[in-house]
């Protein structure tokens, strides 16, 4: 049986130190230890992204990424995404323009548009699709999403 | 069932040298812990039967694309994102920029690795075609050295590979071309996007009049593990491409690939799909 070690981290801004187990998927560390349960779990095998965080600015599966890997590095949740009040533009596209339906793909879709933006603040149709495609909506949401992003954009 | 996460240690080494010396200590006890794409599926799955993982993502030793006039070496935790970035990959290595731009969505491309697309051994992996097309070298580090082999003949049976416990893959190295050659790869999945493939075909071709005197081709999810079709090759290496030709390479390929009925296609359906891409890239290679 292996024993819990102190893993200390950043989550949206703040230094964080846990006792966890080097294997505990971070997904679970977020919602279970630190209950920032805006990241959802939905396959639990990185095929839709309903985990998505940023890793040191990368975004990524939480569900696939032991928390031993993220010691010493900076996450960023969903809840990490708004100025206090003020909300990102992609959270207010998302409101104005019916992005969010169920609500479970919507934290990683904002997660996945605000990573795009900022990778490239004029993207194009094809990009903007291609940063989204590793998220699933089940709600046969997809346009309002993209629309979404589009409007997001245009801020 | 979820797996039972206590049982499972992932230790982070130092230093190269830290790592190597864990797995040189205890062969067989230790296993590299890279990206965590495939592992982290298995773990969740309650799959994953090994249970000591050498976290090996935090070590810069193992990161980084070098060129030097005659290489383009890659670290093995060069990530599809990496690949993607590289202008070099992107202008001389095409395909193994389209593989990268073809695995998952970007979450995964900023995590997966090459290397461990080559050690987690899929058959039905995207980058090794590529990487076999391309003629890629792999070079295997152990505490007592290192040690630089030929990619094509590494995966020996399914999921078996021609290397010692107490190895790691560190880089992979791939020849820049000194004469161009065309570039054909080829993904077939259910969608376009986000999908595991069915056949995955990458071949490099270079013409004489209407001859091809360089041909390497590669597929994936047609075998026990990704080939090289050496075969098929030498049934089209130096002969004109014409009808005759063709119908002898595709009799050829449909012999020395053996696909299978499985989750996510049926042998049938490879087989010919697996000739017709010869055809088109044989097609595509004479215009």
């Amino acid at each position: 049986m292996v024993k819990k070690t102190a893993i200390e981290f950043q989550v949206n801004g703040e230094s964080r130190t846990l006792e966890v187990f080097p294997m505990a998927r971070l997904l679970d560390v977020l919602r279970e230890d630190l209950h920032l349960t805006g990241t959802k779990e939905g396959c639990g095998e990185g095929e839709c992204g309903a985990c998505t965080v940023k890793f040191n600015g990368e975004i990524v599966n939480s569900c696939l990424v032991p928390v031993a890997q993220v010691a010493g590095a900076s996450i960023t949740t969903i809840e990490g995404v708004a100025q206090g009040d003020q909300l990102h533009a992609v959270q207010q596209a998302f409101i104005e323009h019916g992005g969010a339906q169920c609500g479970i793909c919507t934290p990683g879709m904002i997660l996945a548009a605000v990573d795009l933006l900022e990778r490239n603040p004029a993207p194009t149709e094809a990009d903007i699709r291609n940063g989204l495609a590793g998220n699933l909506c089940r709600c046969t949401g997809y346009m309002k999403i993209f629309e979404s992003v589009v409007r997001a954009c245009q801020k | 069932m979820r797996a039972y996460i206590p049982s499972y240690q992932l230790t982070t080494p130092a230093s190269l040298a830290d790592a190597l010396a864990l797995l040189g200590d205890e062969p067989g006890v230790w296993k590299p812990f890279a990206g965590g794409t495939d592992l982290m599926v298995l773990l969740e799955a309650g799959k994953l039967p090994h249970r000591n993982y050498v976290n090996i993502w935090p070590l810069r030793e193992l990161r980084g694309i070098d060129m030097s006039d005659t290489h383009v070496t890659l670290g093995a935790l060069t990530t599809y994102t990496d690949v993607q970035a590289n202008d070099v990959l992107q202008s001389e290595f095409p395909m193994l920029c389209q593989a990268a731009s073809e695995t998952g969505g970007l979450a995964i491309q900023n995590r997966g690795t090459l290397g461990g697309n080559i050690i987690n051994a899929s058959p039905a992996a995207d980058s090794p075609p590529a990487l076999l097309a391309y003629d890629a070298e792999i070079e295997l580090v152990s505490r007592d050295g290192s040690r630089w082999i030929p990619y094509d003949g590494f995966h020996t049976g399914y999921k078996q590979m021609n290397m010692r416990a107490d190895e790691l893959l560190a880089r992979i190295r791939l020849p820049r071309q000194t004469v161009p050659l065309k570039p054909y790869y080829r993904k077939v999945g259910t969608r376009k996007a986000q999908a595991i493939s069915k056949v995955c075909f990458a071949a490099v071709a270079g013409r004489e009049g209407d001859r091809l005197t360089t041909v390497r081709i590669a597929l994936g999810s047609v075998a026990p593990i990704v080939l090289r079709c050496k075969q098929t090759e030498d049934a089209i290496r130096g002969q004109e491409l014409n009808d005759e030709t063709m119908t002898r390479a595709r009799e050829t390929l449909m012999r020395e690939i053996s696909p299978i009925d499985d989750v996510r296609s049926t042998a049938d359906y490879r087989l010919r799909v697996a000739a017709n891409l010869l055809v088109d890239f044989l097609v595509t290679s004479r215009s």
